[in-house]
């Protein structure tokens, strides 16, 4: 929906932001007014084409922004004012950069004439940001501002995605020029998809056709690059197991007799175990984070690597690959499935079945059991009741910690972006503000927020917007009384000193939701999380804050420990 | 190993401090770093003198691309290339002997004379970094006043050429 906007009467620069993102498309925008901001508060205010959700903190709002996008197929848009505008959102501004999440962020600053005099509200927002954003602008004339916008998009959007900043002083929203929105922008410094993959391929499909104990190992690229149609295709076509990142959970059907479950150090014991015995290893759109490698000495010590990924930067960063791939997911995709086809070579069928053989004994293990006659609550068992009772077909959001992995481990995701969460920087108060991106981009769909007692605390403000606007997401509070990841380490490497990691004095959260207008209820029975579940679920409208009393000692497993390789799992 | 990578980016305030906050972000080296616009004065050249294992370079070079700032660069280190160095030195030379053989020394390392009083020289002499190093050396005995080095300018041999 690109309208073309051009007109040859001069506007404001805050008529040019308005008009600027109803060119890209944006519908709706996550912010919140301050000073600095206010023109284009005004000039959003008398326009009706982009909606403005009122957040409760711009930190809610960038993650807001963040839940949008990554549940979607377009960037998320987020505006705060100068100052203590832009700090706050800093922290979701760093989110979406490790996580390679498409934002727009808008900062209000002080006017041009003021800046560097240390002004009323005024932060070098540039500077501070710098660290941890794709690119950041600061627009000092208003005959600049449409061209940085349609820049910002681009860049936000294509390549690597990330988060974009666009700092802009007042004075530059209230001074007026003629707008036209640029159709395409060209930038000399910045050429993100360079293609010439080509010669590439052929070597990769030689080596994945040589392979005897294959794994393809895939992640937030897959989803990010729209991938797992080709993916699912690809991995089909060889019959060769495969394994996802956290960040790249329904990438791959996970109901597929062929995915092995999230790999790293909460990981399945078949996928780690897969991976260290791999002799070709296929990542995908997967940049061999820490967490998934373990102690990198012993990392896939007997694999040749094939590594597709759009950012030379993440290939042989880490790991030192054999045969590197720079492209998008999906056409190096198709290209590697035209070439097989191609080829005359097919995966030797022994060698496979043999590989299978072994990987059904390793499943065998049951690496995720846990106890399903407690009297207690266990988390594992209200993830896996959600899954059930929504069929695998809710957007799932969290926080930070056990309940994390225990949804990534219990949810089955059939299907790509519905599972968001923080990965990269460990953001625990993402999960309700995602929640609402996400809510806002599927106003139809079952939101659930699988959360902890601790995380949700982070950003609980966020329960009042839901109230504003009615968003009938179900939190599911998986409440263990404790910062549960770190209880959890204490417990396997501090012998048991629990410093700091007990929730004292928690709130009621039954009556909290209440207040904010939602409906809450709490649930101590293992007998009554189904009927719960199924009462929340009904009410279509309401946000309903579910607050599991859960086993306070339940841990995470597998586990590799610090410094452990993939074969070296702690075992429940 | 050291290398020296000169980078063609755009000539806007913030380009350097992408640059310099890439490094110190990321723990690379940095031993020097000399900029100036170009001759089209919507470019500035870059160069770098940074040191490292033959992975951690090439992940310098890859975030350096990543720059949105940033349109080209070239390792030097992987061409046959020239590298000079600029220093003023500022010497005392009180005594007429003195000034007489920091003349003689300054004429062996082909620097020149650019400023004299009753008291002191300034010298400016060019070269690779080794040679600068020498002819600090080599004035040692005299009291150094003061010394200012531009850090390193490269440019390749032959046909080779870091241009748009
Ligand atoms: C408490 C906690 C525990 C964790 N435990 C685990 C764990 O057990 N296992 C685990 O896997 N993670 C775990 N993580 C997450 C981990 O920290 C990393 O965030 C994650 O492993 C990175 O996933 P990824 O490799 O898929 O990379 P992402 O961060 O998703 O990066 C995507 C990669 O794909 C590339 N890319 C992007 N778009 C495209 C495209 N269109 N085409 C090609 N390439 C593209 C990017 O350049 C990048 O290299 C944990 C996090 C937390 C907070
Ligand atoms: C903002 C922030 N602060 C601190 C941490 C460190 N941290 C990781 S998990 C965790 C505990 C989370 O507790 P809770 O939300 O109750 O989840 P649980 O692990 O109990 O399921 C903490 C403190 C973090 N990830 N993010
Ligand atoms: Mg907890």
């Amino acid at each position: 929906m690109s309208e073309t906007a051009s007109s040859s009467t001069a506007i404001t620069g805050a008529e040019i932001f308005c008009r600027s993102l109803q060119a890209e498309g944006v519908d709706v925008v996550f912010g919140y007014p301050g000073g600095a901001v206010l023109h284009i508060y005004d000039a959003l205010y008398r326009q009706d084409k982009v909606s403005h959700v009122l957040v409760r903190h711009e930190q809610g709002a960038v993650h807001a922004a963040e839940g949008y996008a990554k549940s979607s197929d377009k960037p998320g848009v987020a505006l705060v004012t100068s100052g203590p505008g832009a700090t706050n959102a800093i922290t979701g501004i760093a989110d979406a950069y490790m996580d390679s999440v498409p934002l727009v962020v808008f900062t209000g600053q002080v006017p041009t004439s003021l800046i560097g005099n240390d002004a009323f509200q005024e932060v070098d927002t540039v500077g501070i940001t710098r660290p941890c954003v794709k690119h950041n602008f600061l627009v000092k004339d208003v005959k600049d501002l449409a061209t940085t916008i349609k820049k910002a998009f681009y860049v936000a959007t294509t390549g690597r995605p990330g988060p974009v900043v666009v700092d802009i002083p007042k004075d530059v929203t209230a001074a007026s020029c003629e707008f036209e929105y640029p159709e395409s922008i060209h930038m000399r410094s910045y050429n993100p998809t360079s293609g010439g993959y080509t010669g590439q391929i052929d070597k990769a499909v030689d080596l994945i056709l040589s392979a005897k104990q294959p794994m393809i190992y895939t992640g937030g690229g897959v989803i990010l690059g729209k991938g797992s149609e080709a993916l699912t295709e690809f991995t089909r076509k060889l019959g060769y197991p495969i394994t996802n990142t956290l960040m790249g959970l329904g990438g791959y059907p996970s109901s597929d007799k062929q995915f092995l479950g999230m790999l790293g150090m909460h990981g399945t014991y078949e996928a780690n175990m897969a991976m260290h015995h791999a002799d070709v290893l296929i990542a995908i759109g997967a940049r061999f984070d820490d967490r998934v490698t373990g102690n990198i000495e012993k990392f896939c010590p007997h694999a040749k690597i094939v590594h597709v990924d759009v950012d030379p930067s993440s290939i042989s960063k880490n790991v030192k690959v054999d045969v590197p791939i720079v492209g998008e997911v999906e056409p190096v995709l198709r290209a590697l499935i035209k070439a097989l086809d191609a080829a005359n070579a097919k995966p030797d069928p022994e060698a496979l079945d043999a590989w299978w053989k072994q990987i059904r004994e390793w499943q065998s293990q049951d690496c995720l059991k846990y106890d399903r006659d407690s009297e207690l609550i266990k988390p594992q068992y209200v993830v896996q009741k959600f899954w059930e009772l929504t069929q695998g077909e809710a957007f799932v959001t969290s926080d930070v910690g056990q309940h994390q992995m225990w949804a990534a481990q219990f949810y089955g995701f059939d299907k790509p972006n519905r599972w968001i969460n923080s990965g990269g920087l460990g953001t625990m108060g993402v999960g309700l503000p995602f929640a609402m991106g996400v809510q806002f981009a599927h106003p139809d769909a079952t939101v659930g927020c699988i959360t902890g007692e601790a995380s949700i605390q982070m950003c609980i403000q966020e329960l009042s917007t839901c109230y504003q606007y009615q968003l009938p997401i179900k939190i599911l509070n998986l409440n263990n009384r404790y910062l549960g990841m770190v209880r959890q380490w204490q417990e396997f490497f501090y012998q048991g000193r629990y410093a700091m990691s007990y929730m004292d004095a928690l709130p009621d959260f039954v009556k909290l939701a209440e207040a904010y207008g939602h409906v809450g209820m709490r649930i101590d029975q293992p007998g009554d999380v189904e009927g719960a579940i199924k009462e929340a679920l009904a009410q279509k409208e309401r946000l309903v804050f579910l607050d599991f009393i859960t086993d306070q000692s339940e841990n995470v497993y597998p586990m590799i420990p610090a410094g452990a390789g993939q074969n070296e799992m702690i075992l429940v | 190993m050291r290398h020296i990578i000169s980078v063609l980016l755009e000539n806007e305030s913030g380009a350097l401090s992408r640059v310099a906050g890439l490094f110190s972000a990321r723990g690379y080296n940095i031993e020097s770093l000399t900029v100036a616009p170009t001759d089209d004065p919507s470019l500035s050249r870059m160069t770098i003198v940074t040191s490292g294992s033959d992975e951690i370079v090439e992940q310098i070079t890859k975030q350096l691309n990543k720059l949105v700032d940033v349109i080209k660069l070239l390792d030097m280190t992987a061409h046959p290339h020239i590298e000079r160095e600029m220093a003023l030195i500022k010497v005392r030379v009180g005594e007429a002997a003195d000034r007489e053989e920091v003349k003689r020394l300054t004429d062996i390392f082909r620097g020149r004379i650019i400023d004299v009083t009753q008291q002191t020289y300034v010298i400016e002499i060019t070269g690779e970094g080794s040679k600068l190093d020498a002819f600090l050396e080599a004035v040692s005995p005299f009291p150094v006043l003061e010394v200012v080095r531009s850090g390193v300018m490269g440019i390749a041999r032959g046909d080779v050429a870091l241009q748009l």
